[in-house]
C-alpha cells in the first residue's frame, strides 16, 4: 500500500484539507460559509455534487448555530461528521458547541482561526478558538498546512475513540490561504488508518431505542462532570498514540501533544514530536529560552532560530499541538530547569494577560521559571521574524515584563488616544464609558470611527479602543508609552523585580 | 408498540367512537395492551394536553413508519416532565440538544440516515411553541426551505409554561402572563403583535402543513398520517391547552380545545404546497366569551375591564372564519367526505404496508380515509 498517491503537491491549504477531509470518507458534512473557512467547503460541496466524495449528504445549513446542530443530529445517528467555521461564526453556534460535547458526541470541526469582534476584523488570530476551551472540545494546532492534513484525519481517529468532539485549528488565511507543498495521503492508506466509519456508535437507532439529552438533577451533574473530566485526562494518551500511529504508518512526525523545535550543532532546526514517555525528553538547561506558542508562528520562530544561534541565544522552541487536553506534565518535563520562559500569546485576557499565558503559568507553577507573556499577531497583524528575534534577544537581556508584554504595538497611535481619553475624563466628560461615548467635541462618535484611531498626527485624537482606556486610570505620564504606564501600574512588588534581575 | 393498519375512524358521531366501531377498527389507543411511545410515569401536570397531543402524534408517526421513528426534542415541558435522569418516558429513540435546534437535528439525522442508504426510518421533530415561534424559528425555516424529510411539530400552549408562564409569539392578544400582566389601561397582551407559524410555514411551500387540536384526536391522527405520507417538509401545529398557565381546571383541557375551535380562534385547516386545501367546518359555534369564560388568563376580559378587548377577539375569531371558510369548511375534513371513510379502509391498509409515497398521494382523500372531524360534546 502506498501512502502517497499523488506524491508532494502545491496546494492552498483549504484544498489539501478538504481533500483529507474526503479521505475521511464522512457521511454528513455541514456547513455555513464564514471568511477564511470558505474554501474547505465549497471544495467539499463539489466533491459531493461531483461523486467523489459518494455516500456523503452535504447541507447547506442557515446558520453556524445550526451547522452544529445538523451535525449533532448526524453524529447522534452514526455519520462520520464534519464541518468548519470560525470567528463570530464559533461563538454564534456556541451553546451547541458546548452540547455536542456534553452529548459525546465525535464530531470533527475546523476551526479557521480568527479575530473576534468588535472591531469586525476578519483576519487572524487564535481567540475565536480559545474562546471554546471550556466546551468539553479537544482542541489541536496545526502548525503548517501538511500538519493541518494530518491532524484532520488523526482527528476522526480521536474523536471516535473516546466519542469526543475534535476542533482541528488552523491559523485563517496565514494557512488556510497559503500555498504549500503538502502530502495528501492515499485513500487506501487513511482507510486503513481510520477505523470504518460503520463502526461509529449510533447513539439514535431504531433497533435500540434510547434516550439521548436528558436533563441531569443536582443528584447526578457534578458525576456526568467528573466523568467528562476523567476522558480528558485520557485523551492525553489517545492523542498522543494516534500521532505515534500516523508516524508508524506515513512516517511523518504530526499530531501528539508538544511539538519541539532546536538548532543542531550544523544549523539545521527540526520540528519533533515529544513522546509522551516520561523521562524520553531532555529538560532545558538554566541558561536556555524557551519559547512556547501555537499555529503558524511556529515556521516563522523557526526560521529565526539559527540567526539566534549564532548570536549564542539558545533557544528551545515549543509548539502546543493539543490545546485541549493541555500537556501539564509534558511541558515541565520540556521545560527542566529553563528560568525564562516566553510564550506568544494570540488571544488577550483583557486585563489580564495571555490565554496560552495562563495555562502556562498553571502547568508550570512550581518549576521556578518567570514566565513572560506577548500578544503578538492579533486581528492578523504579521508576526515577522524580524520582531521575533528582538523579542527573543530582549528575553535573553531580561528585559521582558512577567505581564503581558505588547509586540509591535503602534505607541503613537495608542498614546494619542489615552491622552484624548484622560483628557476627557478630567474635563469632566465623566467615566471613561462617557469618554467612549463622546468625542473631544461633544458630539457623538459612532463606534467604528472610534476605533479606527490611526493618525498620529491628530493629536485631539478622540477616545480609544476600550482595553486601552481601561489604562487611563493610571497617573499619566506624557513621556511614559502605553505599555509601560500599565506596567508600573501592576509591577510593583519587589518580587515580581526579583524574578527579572 | 403494536403495528396496525386501519385509519383512526369516526362514526359521525359527537363521541369520539372507538367503542362504536369493530374491535379490530379501534384506534390503537382504545387497544388495552397497548405500548405508547410516551409511557405513564412521566412528570406532566394534571390535565396537560401536550403530553397528550404528542402520545397520540407519535404513535400514529410510529404506526406509518412501521415502528422505524426516531425524534428530536426541543427543550420545554415536554422535554423536562419526560426526562429526568435516570428515567424516560419515551419507548422510541429520542434525542435533545438545545431549545432552539430541534428541527436541525432532526435535519442531521435524516441526513446521516440518508448517508447510510436507510430509506425507511423516519424523523419526527417536536417542540412548544416558544421553541417553535420564537428561538426554534430560523432552525425551523431552514429546514423548511430545504424541504428536509422532517415532519415538525408545535405543540402550541400559547406561552412558556416551563419557565413560569411567560408571554411567547403565539400567546393570544389580551392573555395574561407573567409578562404581560393584566394591569393598565390595555390589560396582558397587546393587540397587533404574534405570529400564526402555520401561515408562516405555508409561506415556505412545503408539501404539507396542518393544525390540529387534542379536542378532535381522529383529525389530529389523520394529519399526521397525511403528514407521513409526504415525503419532505411538513409541519404541524397542534393546540394543547395548559391547566397551569391558563389558569383553568385540569378536567376542562379538552373542553377548552374544542371551544376554541367552536368559537373560530383556533381553525383546523389544512395546506398542500403553500395552498390551502381544507378547513374544518365549526359545527354548534359558540361565542368567544364561552371559550374565555373557563380561562382565569381572561379573567380581565370576562369582567370587561377594557371593553374593547373582548372586540378585539370577536373580530379576530371573524376573520378566521372569513379567510378559513370555517362555517362552511372544506377539503379532506369536510364532513361530505365521511361517507367514503369505510371504502378507504382497504386501501389504506394497502398504502401503509407500502410505507409513505415520496410524491403526494392521488385522491388523498380516499386513501388516508377522511373522518368528520366536527366538534363533539363539550
Amino acid at each position: 500500500m502506498t501512502t502517497s498517491d499523488t506524491g508532494v503537491q502545491l496546494l492552498e491549504g483549504s484544498q489539501a484539507v478538504a481533500q483529507a477531509i474526503s479521505r475521511a470518507r464522512p457521511g454528513v458534512v455541514c456547513a455555513y460559509p464564514i471568511s477564511p473557512q470558505t474554501h474547505i467547503v465549497e471544495a467539499l460541496s463539489a466533491a459531493v455534487r461531483k461523486g467523489t466524495l459518494p455516500h456523503c449528504e452535504y447541507i447547506n445549513v442557515e446558520s453556524e448555530f445550526a451547522a452544529m446542530s445538523v451535525a449533532i443530529g448526524s453524529s447522534a445517528a452514526g455519520a462520520r461528521t464534519y464541518t468548519a467555521t470560525a470567528s463570530q461564526g464559533l461563538l454564534y453556534m456556541a451553546e451547541a458547541v458546548y452540547n455536542a460535547a456534553g452529548l459525546g458526541l465525535p464530531i470533527v470541526m475546523t476551526v479557521a482561526s480568527r479575530a473576534i469582534g468588535s472591531p469586525i476584523n476578519i483576519w487572524n488570530d487564535h481567540s475565536d478558538s480559545l474562546s471554546q476551551r471550556d466546551s468539553g472540545w479537544l482542541q489541536l494546532f496545526a502548525a503548517d498546512n501538511q500538519e493541518a492534513v494530518d491532524l484532520h484525519i488523526q482527528a476522526f481517529a480521536i474523536a471516535e475513540e473516546l466519542r469526543l468532539p475534535v476542533m482541528v485549528c488552523m491559523d485563517g488565511f496565514v494557512l488556510t490561504h497559503a500555498l504549500e507543498l503538502v502530502d495528501i495521503p492515499s485513500q487506501d492508506a487513511v482507510d486503513a488508518f481510520l477505523p470504518p466509519a460503520s463502526d461509529i456508535h449510533a447513539e439514535m437507532d431504531v433497533a435500540t431505542p434510547g434516550t439521548v439529552g436528558t436533563m441531569a438533577g443536582p443528584d447526578i451533574f457534578t458525576e456526568t462532570k467528573y466523568v467528562s473530566y476523567q476522558q480528558h485526562v485520557a485523551a492525553h494518551d489517545v492523542v498522543e498514540k494516534w500521532g505515534q500511529r500516523w508516524f508508524d504508518t506515513f512516517g511523518r512526525d504530526a499530531g501528539g501533544l508538544v511539538r519541539l523545535y532546536e538548532t543542531s550543532d550544523d544549523g539545521v532546526v527540526g520540528g519533533t514530536k515529544v513522546p509522551a514517555a516520561s523521562g524520553k525528553v531532555r529538560g532545558c538547561d538554566p541558561n536556555e529560552i524557551v519559547v512556547i506558542a501555537m499555529g503558524s508562528t511556529l515556521g516563522t520562530m523557526q526560521a529565526v532560530l539559527p540567526e539566534l544561534a549564532d548570536e549564542g541565544i539558545r533557544v528551545r522552541l515549543v509548539g502546543i499541538t493539543s490545546f485541549r487536553p493541555f500537556p501539564d506534565a509534558l511541558l515541565r518535563e520540556v521545560i527542566g530547569q529553563a528560568r525564562r520562559v516566553v510564550v506568544i500569546d494570540r488571544a488577550v485576557q483583557l486585563g489580564i494577560g495571555g490565554v496560552l499565558t495562563g495555562e502556562i503559568r498553571r502547568a508550570l507553577y512550581d518549576s521556578g521559571a518567570s514566565v513572560h507573556p506577548v500578544a503578538a499577531g492579533l486581528g492578523g497583524r504579521p508576526i515577522t521574524e524580524k520582531s521575533l528575534a528582538e523579542l527573543v534577544r530582549q528575553a535573553s537581556r531580561g528585559e521582558l515584563d512577567v505581564h503581558l508584554n505588547w509586540m509591535d504595538l503602534r505607541h503613537d497611535v495608542v498614546d494619542a488616544a489615552v491622552e484624548a481619553s484622560a483628557r476627557a475624563t478630567a474635563e469632566g466628560v465623566g467615566s471613561a464609558a462617557a469618554a467612549m461615548a463622546e468625542g473631544d467635541s461633544g458630539r457623538p462618535v459612532q463606534r467604528a470611527e472610534r476605533v479606527t484611531v490611526e493618525t498620529p498626527a491628530d493629536d485631539s485624537g478622540r477616545p480609544g479602543q476600550r482595553a486601552q482606556r481601561a489604562t487611563v486610570e493610571t497617573p499619566a505620564d506624557d513621556s511614559g508609552r502605553l505599555s509601560q504606564r500599565a506596567e508600573r501600574a501592576t509591577v510593583e512588588t519587589p518580587a515580581n523585580q526579583e524574578t527579572e534581575k | 408498540m403494536v403495528k396496525i393498519n386501519v385509519p383512526f375512524l369516526q362514526t359521525g358521531s359527537l363521541v369520539a367512537g372507538n367503542r362504536l366501531l369493530d374491535e379490530q377498527d379501534r384506534a390503537v389507543a382504545s387497544w388495552q395492551n397497548r405500548e405508547s411511545s410516551l409511557t405513564t410515569g412521566h412528570r406532566a401536570c394534571q390535565g396537560c394536553a401536550e403530553a397528550l397531543g404528542a402520545r397520540w402524534v407519535l404513535d400514529t408517526a410510529y404506526d406509518c413508519a412501521d415502528g422505524k421513528l426516531m425524534v428530536a426534542n426541543a427543550t420545554g415541558c415536554l422535554e423536562v416532565f419526560s426526562t429526568l435522569y435516570p428515567e424516560s418516558g419515551w419507548k422510541l429513540p429520542w434525542i435533545h440538544s438545545l431549545f432552539a435546534n430541534a428541527a436541525s437535528v432532526a435535519t442531521g439525522m435524516v441526513a446521516a440516515l440518508a448517508a447510510k442508504g436507510d430509506t425507511e426510518t423516519r424523523v419526527v421533530a417536536q417542540g412548544g411553541d416558544g421553541g417553535t415561534v420564537d428561538i426554534g424559528m430560523a432552525c425551523i425555516s431552514g429546514m423548511f426551505e430545504r424541504n428536509d424529510d422532517v415532519l415538525f411539530v408545535c405543540y402550541d400552549n400559547q406561552g412558556y409554561m416551563n419557565t413560569g408562564v411567560q408571554r411567547s409569539g403565539a400567546t393570544p392578544p389580551t392573555a395574561r402572563t407573567a409578562t404581560t400582566p393584566p394591569v393598565g389601561p390595555h390589560p396582558g397582551q397587546a393587540f397587533g403583535q404574534g405570529k400564526f407559524m402555520p401561515l408562516i410555514a405555508m409561506g415556505h411551500e412545503i408539501p404539507y402543513v396542518a393544525t390540529a387540536s387534542v379536542a378532535d384526536l381522529r383529525d389530529l391522527e389523520r394529519k399526521v398520517r397525511t403528514a407521513m405520507s409526504y415525503r419532505g417538509a411538513r409541519y404541524l401545529h397542534v393546540f394543547v391547552p395548559c391547566p397551569l398557565g391558563w389558569g383553568s381546571e385540569s378536567g376542562q383541557s379538552i373542553q377548552i380545545a374544542r371551544l376554541a375551535v367552536r368559537c373560530g380562534l383556533f381553525p383546523l385547516i389544512e395546506a398542500v404546497n403553500g395552498e390551502l386545501v381544507g378547513s374544518t367546518k365549526i359545527r354548534d359555534r359558540v361565542d368567544v366569551m364561552d371559550y374565555l369564560k373557563p380561562q382565569r388568563r381572561f379573567a380581565h376580559v370576562v369582567a370587561g375591564k377594557d371593553p374593547e378587548q373582548l372586540a378585539g377577539l370577536r373580530a379576530i375569531a371573524e376573520k378566521n372564519i372569513r379567510r378559513y371558510r370555517l362555517l362552511e369548511g372544506f377539503g379532506p375534513s369536510t364532513e361530505s367526505s365521511n361517507t367514503e371513510s369505510s371504502n378507504a379502509e382497504s386501501s389504506n391498509a394497502e398504502s401503509s404496508n407500502t410505507g409513505p409515497s415520496v410524491e403526494p398521494p392521488a385522491g388523498r382523500d380516499e386513501t388516508t380515509g377522511p373522518v368528520t372531524t366536527e366538534g363533539g360534546v363539550a
